[in-house]
């Protein structure tokens, strides 16, 4: 075989160059650049030319007013805190069903639990929107469903308190629901990956020792999982709170989300530094508390 | 033990009801003859014949099917590479960037994804005049981007879990270390390089958000469509489309799940057999 230059160059070290170059050069460029535009642009100043930002003039390079805009301007905060209540609201809701299922889910034979893991799978393979839109026929007006509703709601309560229908659409209460539904999978996965490496011995001991079930619970299985329930929350927690599509198509437009925001500020109001503000604050509500969990447990994992 | 169980058992009955129940609703409403989604009037298949000949979801479904094909592709390079560095290139300078900028996209709102690539392309043109336009590049090369680090994850899971005995052996016969790559290293992490495209591919078919802010004029992705559409309110024909897509992810997810469990339990088996022959 004939060793050029290039040859030998590239068995030494310039495969190793190409391996880790290629996709360190795209991440820089497409995600870490494109980050640190939205970060300058969020202290530049907005200015009625194309593009519509300047740095200098009045506030010489950092200009901070889109910030303090972010926590005095009502409008913002409001979003902002619809957000988080929802995405809450969310997360503890998948907390709560998703926990009572994984669990389960490590009760049942090895068989069939493969086909239900596949089956809380397959809903996260079809599309989201399509998972948006089947809770919208259920929800409207005429639906079967909302039907179903109206006359159980109908029987239990007195007579002046009788509706035609549930008004469930356009509302806060809709786009929880929906979050609820198509993140459920997000939270039940790493729950079950961290129920499913527990040892039963340990219940078995604490039976043993004379603990009822739900002590068991309280005091074995649960503190074990937290990192499960951790993981299921970022999960759940971080989309929901900047979801756009879901409250476009199920929420209450006079209470938008933030990612609406940002998305008008952009498009509508033509104002891209109180747009990148806005994002890089929802950035900063979002990681910091990542960043203060995942040095708390590399600390933990330090001390065992 | 006994009260729990059952518990347990019926919290799981009505979560996969909670689950499917909106589903199987809009399969069965897809053959519903009433122009009213919600109505039931009768069986028909009357929106999937106007579904199909409708050439303006046609046209969107081949543009995402493009996308998806492409951004898949890179995607799955780029993340291999960078699945393969994570495990085996332990110390490098500005290996804490590379790993932070490899996690950074899984946990950033999609908003803000969006939205910086938005602004970068439209900064681009401003300075190099580069792209010129929005559309099939712009959003084939955003979806690359947030896509290639679901590959890396799967692709580094795996890496950490073969041996690596047996690339130090490689190595030691005096295989030179891109060969001990392409003989080696490829074939044994072959089904997670697999699963991730098949995961690179479904994102990028689903995605809403990224799409909606790095697309331009005439480039209309089937869930563009379907966002503007559904924003109206509900419509039979696409009842008629979520089924189909229904379908199809149903089966292709079943039977890729076969054909992977079988490919497992031949290679397992297959191992057992080359160590035993080896006594």
């Amino acid at each position: 075989m004939v060793r050029s230059r290039f040859g030998r160059w590239f068995d030494l070290k310039g495969w190793t160059l190409l391996l880790i170059g290629a996709p360190y050069l795209w991440l820089v460029a497409l995600f870490l650049l494109p980050f640190l535009i939205v970060m300058a642009m969020s202290v530049a100043t907005n200015t009625p030319t194309a593009p519509p930002f300047s740095f200098g003039g009045e506030h010489p390079w950092i200009n901070l007013e889109p910030y303090s805009r972010v926590f005095s301007d009502g409008l913002y905060l409001r979003a902002f805190l619809t957000s988080i209540v929802n995405a809450f609201v969310a997360m503890v809701l998948c907390l709560l069903i998703g926990y009572p299922m994984a669990l389960g889910l490590t009760r049942v034979s090895k068989s069939r639990r493969n086909i239900l893991l596949m089956l809380v799978i397959l809903p996260f393979w079809t599309s989201f929107l399509l998972r948006v839109y089947a809770w919208m026929g259920l929800m409207g007006k005429n639906s079967w469903f909302n039907g179903l509703l109206t006359e159980t709601w109908n029987f239990l309560v007195p007579l002046d308190w009788a509706v035609r229908s549930v008004p469930m659409m356009y509302s806060n209460f809709a786009v929880v629901l929906v979050m609820v539904y198509t993140y459920l999978p997000f939270m039940i996965l790493p729950l079950y990956a961290s129920l499913e490496r527990l040892d039963p011995t340990l219940d078995e001991a604490a039976m043993d020792l004379g603990s009822r079930p739900f002590q068991v619970f309280w005091d074995v299985t649960l503190p074990q999982s937290v990192p499960g329930i951790v993981a299921g929350g970022m999960l759940v927690f971080i989309p929901a709170a900047g979801e756009l599509v879901i409250p476009s198509l199920v929420g209450n437009a006079s209470q938008p989300m933030i990612g609406r925001i940002i998305q008008d500020e952009f498009a509508q109001a033509r104002d891209w530094p109180m747009a990148s503000a806005v994002a890089v604050t929802l950035l900063i509500l979002m990681v910091v508390p990542t960043m203060i969990y995942s040095r708390y447990q590399a600390r933990s994992e330090g001390t065992k | 033990m006994k009260r729990s169980t059952t518990f347990l058992m019926t919290v799981i009955g009505f979560g996969f009801a909670f689950l499917y129940i909106p589903i199987l609703s809009m399969i069965v409403y897809s053959f519903n003859a009433s122009r009213l989604a919600t109505v039931w009037g009768g069986f028909s298949t009357k929106w999937y014949v106007s579904l199909l000949s409708n050439s303006q979801v046609i046209d969107a479904l081949v543009l995402s099917l493009k996308i998806a094909v492409v951004s898949a592709t890179f995607a799955t390079i780029l993340g291999t590479m960078a699945g393969i560095v994570l495990a085996r290139f332990t110390k490098f300078r500005g290996r804490t960037l590379f790993s932070g900028l490899v996690t950074a996209p899984l946990v950033m709102p999609e908003v803000i994804t969006g939205i910086s690539s938005l602004i970068f392309f439209i900064m681009m043109a401003e300075w190099i005049g580069w792209p010129g336009q929005r559309g099939f590049t712009t959003i084939t090369l955003a979806h690359i981007t947030f896509s290639m680090v679901f590959v890396t994850i799967i692709v580094n899971a795996r890496m950490l879990q073969s041996d690596r005995a047996i690339e130090e052996a490689a190595m030691d016969l005096g295989s030179r270390p891109w060969q001990v790559l392409f003989d080696i290293t490829l074939p044994v992490i072959s089904p997670a390089i697999i699963s991730g495209w098949l995961l690179a591919f479904t994102i990028s078919l689903d995605d809403v958000v990224i799409s909606a802010f790095t697309t331009g004029p005439g480039a209309t992705t089937l869930p563009l469509l379907i966002w503007s559409k559904v924003k109206l309110g509900v419509t039979p024909d696409i009842n008629a489309l979520a089924t189909l897509m229904v379908l199809t992810v149903g089966v292709g997810v079943v039977a890729a799940g076969i054909i992977m469990t079988r490919a497992e339990k031949r290679r397992l088996a297959e191992e057992r057999m080359a160590f035993r022959n080896n006594d």
